[in-house]
């Protein structure tokens, strides 16, 4: 499998990455590499074999349903550009 | 003419009711000021970890058993990823590939009384997620303000089959599961507060075809009525894009009250592509046989099963035991009653809760829960009609002093107000010569076969027992000495 240089772009839209020209040229190429690297793996039968969701094979430890957080807004807010009446503002979303 | 049939699927999330967020210490208390409830998980500080709620888990084992779903014992939490401000990490932690709950049904009642038909929609699945914050977009000159205290809430996004091919399937749908919710205890229900939030997906397609339509998502329906009336809007629309020679384009919209329209949302192209993998920060969800048998013997008895019971033990009607099951609550409160007034009183009782009780809760919105008259207060007053110590009439009056806090009991209520009904029928008796004798004109009509004037008589009668003459006994004695 080898991608395009219009998937490349598009990824980098997804993840809001701004790419020119020539990075996305030299991006492919390295994209290129590591699917060449994955068909390599995909030759592996992995028939029978349950797909891992973690590395380490473990189980996800819970926390008790208690409130253990303080407010920390002056503090947060402290270092964000803009704030009022207890808001963060952002650039207008324009629906 | 074509006939069509409409397809609907709903997507319901329920806010968990739980004390802390999924994945941090923050409280999910509704109001707060804003942001003083959102953490560094919550805002996504650099280096933070998220550790999973345990009771989040619960709440979805307890969905899992009361739909008779499947609870996974191993499910994975993924990254939806999607950029919007009032998503701080650039991601949404859902889950995707393994959700936590695999299938389950839920029957549910269409339509009212006699003429309702039993439907069985069947579930997809239901999965674990953290909301978003808000996006305030007035009155910043030019700027949207963000509020992350509702960032990291717990929410269990229950997706239905498109099994429903109604509007009115679909609001009887997000009615039954609003009320099992809330029956376990997992969710509070409160629409107003965005707990409770239905999108549906419709299509349409002419009758027999195998296919389904292209369908639209509405979004956020945050009440019955507007469900109803969105969808409803949405048939037509589609029904007639078609025949007009149009064709339906896969979509989001939006249903506005005002104009009872849908419209769709400025379509985003890449809104689709989330791009899920599973999120390096948490391990698989591991949930043992032993948690979920623990979890079962915690249930309540579920809702249809309750039904069912009300029926063969106290020989209720399918409506007055539907009725009496519509909350946990309410069928609490009505048990309660019946076990102080007695199994014999059991009709009854169903009558004062659903129809003297359930007026007078509506008249003031409140809850059954917060009912001044307590349900053996209830149970009391009605075991004093039932062993004839007062009349149905003196009943409401009892009722309403105990609602009034006038009084702890009836018992104590008819003992300081003197309201015990008069049996002794001598003293009724002498009462109805009093009456007689007072009212010569009107025994004289009723002798010359004016049947209006014996109710006169009896009101009268009634009226000087202070209504406390057992009305049966009155008519009795009365025909009796105007027929000597």
């Amino acid at each position: 499998m080898s991608l395009t240089l219009e998937q490349v772009r598009r990824v980098a839209h997804l993840a809001r990455i701004e790419i020119s020209d020539a990075e996305a040229q030299s991006t492919l190429g390295h994209l290129t590499g590591i699917f060449a690297l994955i068909e390599e793996m995909q030759a592996v039968d992995t028939a029978g074999i349950t797909p891992m969701a973690h590395a380490q094979d473990l189980a996800q430890r819970l926390r008790e349903d208690r409130v253990t957080e303080t407010d920390q807004r002056a503090a947060f807010q402290a270092v964000a550009p803009e704030t009022e009446g207890g808001l963060y503002l952002v650039p207008q979303v324009i629906e | 003419m074509k006939q069509w049939e409409v397809v609907i699927g709903i997507e319901t999330h329920a806010q968990l009711a739980t004390q802390s967020k999924i994945f941090s210490g923050s409280s999910t208390a509704f109001g707060a000021e804003p942001n003083v409830q959102a953490s560094a998980v919550d805002i996504a500080l650099p280096g933070v970890l998220p550790v999973l709620n345990k009771a989040a888990v619960e709440c979805a084992i307890r969905f899992g058993l009361a739909v008779g779903a499947t609870v996974a014992q191993k499910s994975v939490f993924a990254r939806k990823n999607y950029f919007y401000p009032d998503l701080p990490k650039g991601y949404q932690i859902s889950q995707f590939e393994l959700p936590v709950v695999v299938g389950g049904q839920l029957v549910i009642q269409v339509g009212q009384g006699d003429k309702a038909v039993e439907k069985t929609v069947n579930l997809t699945r239901a999965h674990l997620e953290e909301d978003a914050g808000k996006s305030l977009h007035e009155d910043f000159q030019g700027k949207t303000g963000i509020d992350l205290n509702r960032a990291g809430t717990p929410l269990l996004e229950i997706v239905t089959e498109p099994d429903m091919r109604s509007s009115a399937e679909a609001v009887a749908y997000a009615k039954a599961l609003h009320a099992l919710v809330r029956w376990i205890g997992i969710c509070d229900g409160n629409m107003q507060e965005g707990s409770f939030r239905c999108d549906a997906n419709v299509s349409v397609r002419p009758v027999g075809q195998k296919e389904f339509g292209t369908r639209r998502e509405i979004k956020n329906l945050n009440s019955f009525r507007f469900m109803q009336q969105a969808i409803d809007y949405e048939v037509q629309w589609q029904i007639a894009t078609i025949e007009d020679g149009g064709r339906i384009e896969q979509a989001t919209v939006l249903f506005d009250p005002a104009s009872g329209e849908t419209r769709a949302m400025r379509s985003k192209e890449d809104a689709h592509d989330y791009r899920y993998f599973p999120d390096p920060d948490l391990l698989p969800l591991i949930i043992d046989q032993d948690w979920i048998e623990r979890s079962r013997a915690a249930m309540p008895e579920l809702p249809v099963a309750k039904r069912d019971r009300f029926v063969t033990d106290y020989a209720l009607s399918a409506y007055d035991a539907a009725a009496l099951t519509a909350s946990l609550d309410f069928a609490d409160y009505y048990e309660t009653a019946v076990a102080a007034a007695g199994k014999a009183s059991a009709k009854p009782c169903a009558n004062w809760v659903t129809v003297d009780l359930a007026a007078r809760l509506n008249k003031e919105d409140r809850e059954i829960s917060e009912s001044p008259v307590s349900a053996t207060q209830l149970g009391g007053l009605v075991a004093r009609i039932a062993d004839n110590t007062i009349s149905n009439n003196i009943a409401k009056k009892i009722f309403e002093a105990l609602w009034n806090g006038e009084g702890r009991s009836a018992d104590e209520i008819i003992e300081k107000q003197g309201l015990k009904q008069i049996t002794d029928s001598g003293a009724i008796e002498t009462m109805i010569d009093e009456v007689l004798t007072a009212n010569p004109a009107m025994v004289a009509e009723f002798k010359a076969g004016k049947e209006k004037a014996f109710n006169a008589l009896v009101g009268q009668a009634m009226k000087a027992a202070k209504g406390k003459a057992n009305p049966q006994q009155v008519n009795d004695l009365l025909r009796k000495k105007l027929g000597e």
